[in-house]
């Protein structure tokens, strides 16, 4: 049975059953603080380790290696004590340290006195013509339902992008027998030169190997077009062509199916909702929170773990929400504390882990055509406004994202801006000739995911409100 | 470097941009300084009620006098402002409630006022279908509507700028003092020297009072707004409660804003507040008795600007006590927005004739003197 936390506070309260968030209730719990695990999904594992308990792609080498070293950690942190609340939404975090969470439609509070944050990350919004359209979807998207539901596509299927995800997807997706006709590859040519000072690093790092292998496996099946610079999706009412240019020439195919990625980027909202300090990230092109060595943020108490502190992969992830736990227990049970790993070997696990990381965000840099929209390309999904939108609002004096909201509502519809912040920062800077770090991000609010105004209204009232109404 | 202008506005929010733009219609040429943007806090993020309905007497000249600036906004700031007109209906929830009601608009009337009126309950249910069957009626005030307070704020900030007053963003007026008989203020590497300054700086006015030796008791607040996903239409004026707080609105897009001046927690210093949700949940089960439409409605998003609330909810506006040339513009307590227009225009009237028809004696700073007559009876 899934209900709310059993108790009103908790030492350690951890946000997301991703690898860092398990590795850091892991570490919590075995030092036998009071620690409450809370994660959105019916099962833990994140993205990356998605259905770890419950899918039902059994044969282990569809998945990869990768995928299945989850499931020993899951284990383990169903072993350690840790309370854990699956299907839970975290939608309230502030400075106090309180946590407002919904499970099962009942909205409960908590207190902590230590939270960490494993919030994970977003696709990056890949904002081209005709995005928006039905048979137009996230490989993160198709990945989800390959892994929860063994589902892959059987029509025409086309796969445009970069990065490592996409590869990953592409392979899972042929060893599932599913259908791909064409991957349109958008790595800009430059990037390669430019990412080759790093190479040495990835070479000998555990990623290259594998990616490899991965692009070799997928380039004996499909046919891959490199240098893609144009592409744009059409189709009345539904997906019906994909237009795309490269090396000069140009091209429109017909597809049912096209999966769109160029990467992924920390999910900001929750923590920015509680007032933590983010900074643009010049390199992965997004908003990273600023963090000490341990994770922390400018708030106090609360901590950062996993590709929500900058996109630094799986493996990252599990070593930064130890290293993140371990100094919440250093802080609230020091000598439980020194029997736990030293600091000095996660932090050596951790630099070893994040080999070939700067050689992977140069080459997949995505290009700018592919983050700055033009014309009548929807920028905001919510409110379906388009790059010129935005641009005739920047000219009437819209000076940054939140100006923006009361000429165009961007970035106030259900989705908090989850797919369009980056997009309007990298816009409104481009247009205005400011740095993204200048123009800003949307001040984002609570409730960071929707609840219902029934759901609101069941809150128990405090001993006050009580009070009160007891006095009449 | 100093720069000479007509006038030193410090503040950017509703009402420094308005009286900005009210001193270029009279032609002066002001400089305003606003610390963030134009609308950052209480000014933008506020409910957006264009209310002159249930305010306090002292006020009621200046909200008049500003609803006439309302009904012809977009010819002064060349933008819509996002202005409707349904009205604004009080409701009662029990017979006391209209019993009070009753004598409310009887007491305005005595004093010559007309803009609000009884209700019973079929007048109240033609304004308002979807309220609860137990209220028994109310009273209206029907050329009262709501706007969009950011976009307003702008507009106002945009068409002063366009009439030649100069806009600083983004830098806080510091040092302010009075040299050689004139208002001197730094913004960053420049000083602006004026023989008018202007105090509109909200949450952030009753400092610079207080410096200039003229403290007001004022305290920063920030009360919260929430606004649900789009719900068929159901209601067109704004709604409030004569018993409990809450202020209720549903936008042409179908969003609908529940607010009421329950308060987060604000951090001035930080430009941050924390919200309280546990008082936001009494703003929901307020909406959940009295609009069963909206139980299923899911909230979005809910938010907190920070202001200035005055021992006697009452604003400050007009001449300074103790100085030539200092104007005070600020303490609008939860209840500033409607009043920016018509307080601009008051304030130019004030600095360019010395005078203005519009009754806001009331509203004098020397109110908090020691000597002042109402500081006895209030204390009495």
């Amino acid at each position: 049975m899934n209900t709310t936390p059993k108790r009103d506070g908790y030492d350690i309260v951890v946000i997301g059953a991703g690898p860092a968030g398990l590795a850091a209730t892991m570490i919590a719990a075995e030092a036998g603080l009071s620690t409450l695990l809370l994660d959105e999904n019916a099962g833990p594992g994140g993205q990356v380790w998605r259905a770890i308990a419950s899918t039902p792609v059994t044969e282990r080498d569809r998945l990869g290696a990768d995928y299945w070293a989850g499931a020993d950690l899951v284990q383990a942190v169903r072993a350690s004590g840790a309370e854990i609340i699956q299907r839970a939404t975290v939608w309230s975090l502030d400075r106090h340290l309180e946590v407002g969470v919904s499970v099962g439609g009942v909205s409960a509070f908590v207190k902590a006195r230590r939270v960490i944050l494993a919030t994970g990350a977003l696709e990056r919004p890949f904002p081209i013509p005709g995005w928006t359209l039905p048979g137009v979807m996230t490989a993160g998207a198709a990945q989800t339902m390959l892994k929860s539901s063994g589902l892959v596509p059987d029509g025409r299927t086309v796969i445009a992008g970069q990065g490592p995800l996409l590869w990953l997807l592409a392979a899972q997706i042929l060893r599932l027998g599913g259908r791909i006709d064409r991957i349109l590859d958008t790595t800009e040519r430059r990037n390669y030169l430019a990412a080759l000072p790093h190479a040495f690093a990835f070479v000998t790092s555990p990623y290259f190997a594998k990616g490899l292998a991965l692009m070799k496996e997928v380039r004996a099946n499909v046919p891959v077009v490199t240098g893609v610079s144009e592409l744009a999706a059409a189709g009345d009412g539904r997906l019906a062509t994909v237009t795309y240019a490269a090396g000069g020439g140009r091209e429109t195919i017909s597809a049912q199916l096209l999966l769109l990625h160029q990467g992924v980027v920390p999910n900001v909202n929750l923590a920015m909702a509680a007032g933590i300090e983010h900074r643009w990230d010049d390199l992965q092109l997004c908003w990273s929170p600023v963090l000490d060595r341990d994770g922390s943020t400018s708030v106090e108490g609360i901590a950062i773990a996993g590709d929500g502190a900058g996109i630094g992969g799986a493996g990252a992830a599990v070593i930064r929400g130890r290293i993140a736990a371990r100094a919440a227990v250093e802080a609230l049970a020091p000598t439980a504390a020194a029997k736990l790993t030293s600091m000095a070997t996660l932090r050596t696990g951790l630099v070893q882990a994040e080999r070939g990381r700067a050689f992977l965000d140069t080459l997949f840099r995505p290009a700018r055509q592919f983050r700055i929209p033009a014309g009548d390309t929807i920028v905001c999904r919510c409110e379906e406004i388009t790059a010129k939108d935005i641009l005739d609002a920047v000219a009437i004096g819209a000076t940054g994202p939140n100006q923006l909201k009361a000429y165009r509502r961007t970035g106030m519809g259900p989705c908090q801006g989850r797919l369009c912040g980056l997009t309007v920062t990298e816009l409104m800077a481009q247009a205005r000739s400011k740095s993204p770090q200048e123009i800003g991000y949307y001040r984002l609010r609570a409730p960071v995911k929707p609840i219902t105004l029934a759901e609101l209204a069941a809150v128990p009232k405090t001993e006050a409100d009580v009070q009160a109404v007891v006095r009449g | 470097m100093t720069k000479l202008a007509d006038a030193i506005i410090v503040g950017g929010g509703i009402h420094g941009c308005s009286t900005a733009l009210h001193m270029c219609l009279a032609g002066m040429k002001p400089v305003l300084i606003e610390k963030d943007y134009a609308g950052r806090h209480a000014s933008g993020v506020n409910a957006g009620g264009v209310r002159q309905l249930a305010r306090h007497v002292a006020e009621i000249p200046l909200s008049i006098r500003s609803m006439g600036i309302w009904e012809r906004i977009e010819e002064l700031v060349d933008d819509a402002c996002g202005f409707e007109s349904h009205g604004q209906v009080l409701v009662a929830e029990n017979d006391a409630e209209l019993d009070a009601c009753r004598a409310r608009v009887a007491e305005l009337n005595a004093l010559g006022f007309t803009h609000e009126e009884l209700i019973d309950g079929p007048e109240l249910r033609r304004l308002v279908p979807a309220v609860a069957e137990s209220c028994p009626g109310g009273v209206v005030s029907r050329r009262d509507g709501a706007a969009n307070p950011a976009r307003t704020t702008t507009a106002f900030r945009r068409k002063a700028a366009a009439l030649g007053a100069t806009v600083c963003e983004g830098v806080a007026a510091t040092n302010i003092r009075k040299e050689g008989g004139l208002w001197r203020v730094d913004v960053g590497a420049d000083t602006y020297a004026a023989s008018v300054l202007v105090n509109a700086a909200g949450a952030w006015a009753g400092r610079i009072a207080a410096a200039l030796g003229e403290p007001v008791p004022v305290e920063t607040v920030a009360p919260m707004l929430m606004i649900t996903s789009r719900v068929p239409h159901f209601i067109d004026p704004v709604v409030i409660l004569r018993g409990r707080k809450l202020s209720f609105k549903q936008f042409a897009n179908g969003t609908v804003l529940i607010g009421g001046g329950h308060l987060a927690t604000p951090d001035q210093d930080q430009n941050e507040t924390v919200l309280d949700w546990r008082s936001l949940a009494v703003s929901a089960r307020t909406v959940f008795e009295l609009f069963p439409v909206m139980r299923s409605a899911t909230i979005v998003r809910a938010w907190a600007g920070i202001e200035a609330k005055t021992g006697d909810d009452l604003p400050v506006l007009g001449l300074s006590a103790c100085h030539s040339g200092l104007y005070h513009q600020f303490g609008f307590s939860l209840h500033g927005f409607q009043l920016g227009p018509g307080a601009g225009a008051v304030m130019t009237e004030l600095i360019v004739n010395g005078g203005t028809q519009t009754r806001i004696g009331d509203l004098s700073i020397d109110r908090f003197q020691p000597s002042h007559p109402s500081t006895k009876m209030r204390t009495s």
